[in-house]
């Protein structure tokens, strides 16, 4: 049995562990990183990258189908194994970049499953026969999809996908039941759909996306309905039975219950922490529902041990995971670092069309006791969407009526994933309505939307 | 990749330091722990060790060089596999310019460079405060002085939470760590899941100087209170100032303020101390550069006489401003005045009646006080103290007399007014004092 010293081990090298490990190196401190898989986690292997380069085919396809809109012919067609290649190329590119910034900040890179014992100043961490002891240990374990093996909803290697088996297509599903209608489930709700599967989403909730303003879900089932997709909300999955060839699923809501069948089901129905098999009840940490109980500043409560990303608290995204991190060793390092702010963190769904959206909605800013203004402009009044072919879509603000504080935005139609992190920087810098309003935006983009939007809030939209 | 060799701070505050010697040569092989180098402030002589090894490829600095900046690169550590080819095209930072501190990697601790904490008290540079336009807004609705709220965004900026922490607990507190760089600090144990609240400041300060805990009442401040201290404080520390003093005989002002009463319109009445701000604000007018104010850009001289004038309240002290002071006439004057105190007193001033101002004065004659010097109020370049007037022997033309004099003292900010220019501007107050009636001109 060995045993190496650090001044920090991170465990699990997603956007959370690679990006702390490298903030952890810039600080000085000796770091390690250890890996059961691929390094770059879920986000870049299984999540974020390779769904959104699958979903540039999808874009691109669509553009070439409606390429007579442009005045342009083009031959379409697409090669399914062609579309999984690229998106596995870009993940495994991604992920060998990730192995060149770990090289970069020196940063000791260990292969296989870590598990923890008590040990001082933090618990030691394990990997094979060998210890790994540090000053402090971030657990990074990150998510997986929620199952429900009782009512036969998890990967079958047949008939049932979760994420992972729905990025890796080995041919097109003639009739595809979507289960979630959040982001996940909407993204490869959109993406089957582009390649002409029949798709159907199912919702235990009155709404698709629910996450979002109720005005942009609704705006959004619109949309997918006129693609030709189903929506049913209200409606959950009671049960499933794999046939011969189909596999049957009874879904039932206020109506009653109808049994149909599918070729293939997603289980898009939300995640569940990586929290087993590392001793972590042993030290006592504190596990709420498969997520890590943690503190503002990612501590657990067990001495020298924190945890940060999709293990902990929602939102369960990327970039919240990264951010975390970087709070928790600047936190360590002595600095000064702000706690995240969960209603600062931007979210993205990049089906088609695309969601967007920063802080309060609507219905969250009154609940909370605002007065509010909200102001609204379409995609319609605005001259670069007509003219990229674009014209469906909304932009939202939502304002303070007192003290004119951007409580939150929210954006469907194109490209708008690109835009939030302009209203996001507005509220990271306490911009009231009256310096957006000041503000130039160019012209032609889609962005004069987003001026829009707030001068529409005070009555004052131009092009509308 | 070359490593480079930076220059490592000895102390939390030391910006540069002499490379005094090298204990290695170049070509020689470094292993971790092996003295590099010694290098010196004037505070302490210390040793740098190598946290890497490989071969020290270039000395950049040579011995004996002094004025090195904390953090630049001193010499170039190549590793084994590879060899001096790479250093051709290699381009290493100026050894003048201090890169990023947090890039700092050759320190003797095995953490961490000393890094700044990313949060500075707001530093009234300049006056700008920094202040996110909302936590402005929400200030202005509060009624709020920002200058007396600390900012916790980036830089020391004001923004919302600290504005709704002001107004949930009333003064605002300046307890957060200053500019001083701090060390690292491990959490440990269960307790420090409060990190992040403010560390702990004054509950012991007594005690630590040797007063019984229990033997003495301790009053919170309020935000005037510690607006003054703090702003007593810097002055007291910043400005260079020195006193001027000289007597006056009043009898004449005396004479002439009964004479006026006497004709003022209803509900008018002229104190002296109007007529001493008058005096004041036409001394100025008359030498104009002693209505001065030291900037770092350079000296302003004021256009106007902004006379502002110390008014004693309940729990604090205020300076309620006459402003133009020198297009006023005396009824005028005595008008704002009452009206100034009285609104002092009832902490009714707006933030524009007693923030600014060009000169001050401060009057402690109706106390007794003979005579007493004053601290300056910040931008001011002077401020005059004046004692009470009473009737003393004089010798006028060889003679014993008796005569009602009046000692003033003016403190003046040695980088605007130096002694010459302070003297002067008595000479003119006393003589509007002395022969009030060129005060009507
Ligand atoms: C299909 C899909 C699409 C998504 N799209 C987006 C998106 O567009 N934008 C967005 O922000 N988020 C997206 N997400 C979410 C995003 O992927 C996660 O929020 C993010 O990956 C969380 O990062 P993490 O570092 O916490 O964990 P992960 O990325 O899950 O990484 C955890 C790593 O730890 C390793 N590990 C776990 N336990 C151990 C152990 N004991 N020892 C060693 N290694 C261990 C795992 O192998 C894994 O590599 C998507 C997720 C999915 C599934």
């Amino acid at each position: 049995m060995t045993s190496q010293k650090f001044d920090v081990v991170v465990i699990g090298s997603g956007p959370g562990g690679y990006v702390t490990a490298i903030r952890a190196a810039q600080l000085g401190y000796k770091t390690a990183i250890i890996e059961k898989e691929a390094l770059g986690g879920v986000c870049l292997n299984w999540g974020c990258i390779p769904t959104k380069a699958l979903l540039r085919s999808a874009e691109v396809y669509t553009q070439m189908q409606h390429a007579a809109n442009y005045g342009l012919t083009a031959q379409t067609g697409f090669d399914l194994s062609a579309i999984v290649k690229r998106s596995r190329d870009i993940a495994a590119q991604m992920s060998k970049g990730i192995s060149f910034l770990m090289k970069k900040h020196k940063i000791t890179v260990v292969e296989g499953f870590a598990t923890l014992t008590p040990g001082k100043p933090a618990p030691r961490v394990h990997v094979s026969n060998v210890t790994y002891e540090a000053k402090h240990v971030i657990l990074a374990s990150g998510a997986r999809a929620r199952t429900i093996p009782q009512a036969g909803l998890a990967p079958d290697g047949k008939y049932i996908w979760t994420a992972k088996e729905a990025m890796i297509p080995e041919d097109l599903p003639g009739k595809l039941l979507v289960i979630g209608s959040g982001a996940i489930g909407m993204e490869f709700a959109s993406f089957y759909d582009a390649f002409g599967t029949d798709v159907t989403v199912v919702e235990m909730v009155d709404r698709i996306l629910p996450a979002e303003d109720a005005e942009v879900s609704a705006f959004a089932q619109k949309a997918f309905k006129k693609r030709g997709m189903k929506i049913l909300t209200g409606t959950q999955v009671k049960s499933v039975k794999p046939g011969a060839t189909n596999i049957a699923a009874v879904l039932k809501s206020s109506t009653g219950e109808v049994s149909e069948t599918f070729d293939r089901i997603i289980l898009a129905i939300g995640i569940v922490g990586n929290v087993e098999n590392m001793g972590l009840e042993t030290l006592g940490v504190k596990i709420d529902r498969n997520h890590i109980d943690v503190d503002n500043y990612s501590f657990t409560g067990v001495p020298g041990l924190y945890a940060i990303g999709d293990v902990t608290t929602p939102p369960w995204l990327a970039h919240k995971a990264s951010h975390e991190g970087i709070i928790c060793i600047e936190k360590i390092a002595g600095l000064n670092p702000h706690p995240l702010d969960a209603n600062a963190i931007p979210g993205c769904t990049y089906c088609h069309p695309q969601i967007a959206s920063v802080g309060y909605t609507e219905a969250e800013a009154k609940s909370a006791g605002h007065d509010i203004r909200v102001g609204k402009f379409p995609f319609i009044g605005n001259g670069k969407a007509v003219a990229l072919g674009e014209a469906d879509g909304l932009i939202k603000t939502v304002f303070d009526k007192k003290t004119g504080e951007l409580l939150g935005a929210h954006m469907i139609g194109a490209e708008v994933t690109e835009l939030i992190q302009g209203y996001t920087i507005a509220r990271q810098l306490e911009t009231t309505e009256a310096e957006l309003i000041e503000t130039v935006f160019p012209h032609p983009t889609l962005s004069e939307m987003m001026h829009e939007a707030v001068l529409a809030a005070y009555d004052r939209a131009l092009h509308i | 990749m070359p490593i480079e060799i930076l220059m490592p701070a000895l102390s939390p505050t030391m910006e540069e330091g002499t490379l005094s010697k090298w204990l290695i040569s170049e070509g020689d092989i470094v292993s971790s722990g092996d003295v590099l180098a010694e290098i010196e402030t004037d505070k302490a002589t210390m040793e740098i060790e190598a946290v890497e090894e490989g071969k020290l490829a270039k000395i950049l600095i040579p011995e004996g060089t002094e004025g090195v900046m904390v953090n630049a690169p001193i010499a170039i550590l190549l590793e084994d596999d590879e060899d001096d080819s790479v250093l051709t095209n290699y381009k290493s930072g100026s050894a003048l310019t201090p890169p990023n501190s947090q890039e700092a990697k050759q320190s003797k601790s095995e953490t961490v460079a000393p890094l700044t904490t990313p949060e500075k008290v707001q530093e009234n540079n300049g006056d700008r405060i920094k202040v996110s336009p909302l936590a402005k807004r929400l200030a202005a609705e509060a009624g709020l002085d920002l200058t007396t709220v600390s900012g916790t965004g980036p830089q020391g900026r004001i923004v919302k939470a600290d504005i709704v922490k002001a107004k949930l607990s009333g003064p605002a507190t300046t307890e957060e760590p200053s500019g001083l760089v701090r060390e690292p600090r491990e959490r440990q144990a269960l307790d420090t899941r409060e990190v992040g609240m403010p560390l702990g400041g004054g509950a012991d300060y007594l005690t630590k100087l040797g007063v019984e805990p229990g033997s003495y009442d301790l009053l919170p401040m309020n935000n005037i209170q510690k607006v003054v201290a703090k702003r007593l404080l810097d002055s007291h520390i910043n400005v260079p100032d020195f006193p001027l003093v000289v007597d006056c005989e009043i009898d004449k002002l005396l004479a002439m303020r009964k004479e006026l009463n006497g004709q003022t319109p209803e509900g008018i009445r002229i104190s002296v101390n109007d007529m001493l701000i008058r005096a004041c604000a036409l001394a100025l007018k008359h030498v104009p550069e002693a209505n001065a104010s030291y900037t770092p850009d350079g000296i302003a001289i004021h256009k106007n006489a902004d006379v502002a004038v110390a008014v004693a309240i309940e729990g604090g002290l205020i300076t309620p401003i006459v402003r133009q002071a020198q297009n006023k006439g005396l009824s005028t004057i005595s008008a704002e005045m009452d009206d100034l105190i009285i609104r002092a007193k009832d902490r009714k001033l707006k933030p524009l009646e007693f923030q600014g101002g060009t000169f001050s004065m401060s009057n402690l004659g109706m106390m007794g006080i003979r005579e007493f010097g004053s601290i300056i109020n910040e931008p001011h370049g002077m401020i005059l103290s004046v004692g009470a007037g009473t009737p003393r022997a004089v010798v006028k033309d060889g003679a014993l007399a008796v005569a009602t004099l009046m000692t003033v003292s003016l403190t003046c900010d040695h980088r605007v007014v130096d002694g010459a220019l302070g003297a002067k501007w008595l000479q003119h107050f006393k003589r509007y004092v002395e022969q009030p009636i060129t005060m009507m001109l």
